[in-house]
């Protein structure tokens, strides 16, 4: 295996949607080659880090009081009509 | 929140129980917001998004059959959201968003030219102030059609089935969307996050990059096996 077919299956690779046999001769080539390695890394990192990130994120406060009133206003004319 | 947790205040929220309701909007009012953010880039559009799918939520709880789905159920519905408001945005309310996109699936696949090992831990870097900015301006610079494939295949977890869908593009040009937004997004992090000391671009050929055409031919035939 070339570095360039790396290219090709980095997806799939990436995933863990490959084929066995194939990821078994893409690991020997990691093995082996030091930059392709770097480069999947930094692909895995690269979205764990994006992951993270979105777990961090919070609304604008007062976006998040106006949405929290609303909601609670719907939910209390919502229930009120269903209960006559 | 563990799957449980959620499951219980689904039920009781179906049941009636607006505290309920709440604590699920506070487990997941930042993921909605983050989605439809990455995928419009304006607040106030996100915004709506996040309100719109709340409210529709609310109305449609009572036919939510897996609670312990609600997650999903929910990210599927804000993201139909903010691709309505793309689509109308972009004046085009029944037509595919590909259509509109910049660069297709022409052209080759960038070799990597950067390459150096991380010194430090990505959940670490998260909660950087700079780095956050970083990767704003990472995703707001590579093409919109790469973008939205990064956001909702590899940030949100959609399947590649579920992200063509939602794109209304077939699942081969999600592949090599996908392929094209990690390249790139890894070659702007790598820039600022690499070790310049592990620096190794030296002598490294990859032998001519890839070319999309073939790319896309070995896509298209995986998927052909995979529905014959």
């Amino acid at each position: 295996m070339k570095c360039e077919d790396i290219l090709k299956m980095l997806n799939d690779y990436v995933d863990g949607d490959i084929d066995p046999e194939v990821c078994e001769n893409l690991q020997e080539h990691l093995d082996d080659c030091n930059p392709c390695r770097v480069v999947v890394d930094n692909i895995r990192q690269t979205i764990e880090l994006y992951q993270e990130e979105e777990k961090l994120v919070e609304l604008p406060i007062h976006f998040r009081h106006r949405l929290h009133d609303r909601l609670r206003e719907c939910w209390q004319q919502k229930h009120s009509d269903e209960a006559t | 929140m563990t799957t449980t947790d959620t499951s219980e205040l689904v039920e009781q929220a179906q049941d009636g129980d607006f505290a309920a309701f709440e604590q699920l909007v506070n487990e997941y009012e930042g993921l909605l917001y983050g989605l439809a953010l990455k995928i419009l880039k304006k607040p106030a559009d996100a915004e709506d998004v996040v309100q719109n799918s709340f409210m529709k939520a609310m109305d449609k709880l009572s036919d939510l059959r897996e609670p312990r789905a609600f997650g999903a159920w929910l990210k599927r519905i804000a993201t139909n959201n903010a691709l309505q408001i793309l689509r109308r945005r972009r004046g085009l309310p029944m037509v595919s968003l590909d259509a509109a996109t910049e660069p297709d699936e022409d052209g080759r696949i960038p070799n990597p030219e950067y390459i150096a090992e991380w010194s430090q831990d990505p959940a670490e870097l998260a909660h950087r102030r700079d780095i956050r900015s970083l990767l704003g301006q990472a995703l707001d610079e590579i093409p919109d059609s790469y973008r939205w494939v990064f956001v909702l295949r590899d940030i949100h977890g959609l399947s590649t089935r579920e992200t063509a869908n939602a794109l209304e593009i077939s699942q081969a040009n999600v592949k090599v969307r996908l392929l094209r937004a990690r390249l790139a997004l890894r070659e702007k992090l790598t820039k600022v996050l690499g070790d310049p000391q592990r620096l190794m671009h030296s002598t490294h050929d990859h032998g001519g990059s890839a070319d999309a055409d073939s790319l896309l031919n070995l896509y298209r035939s995986e998927l052909q096996e995979v529905h014959t």
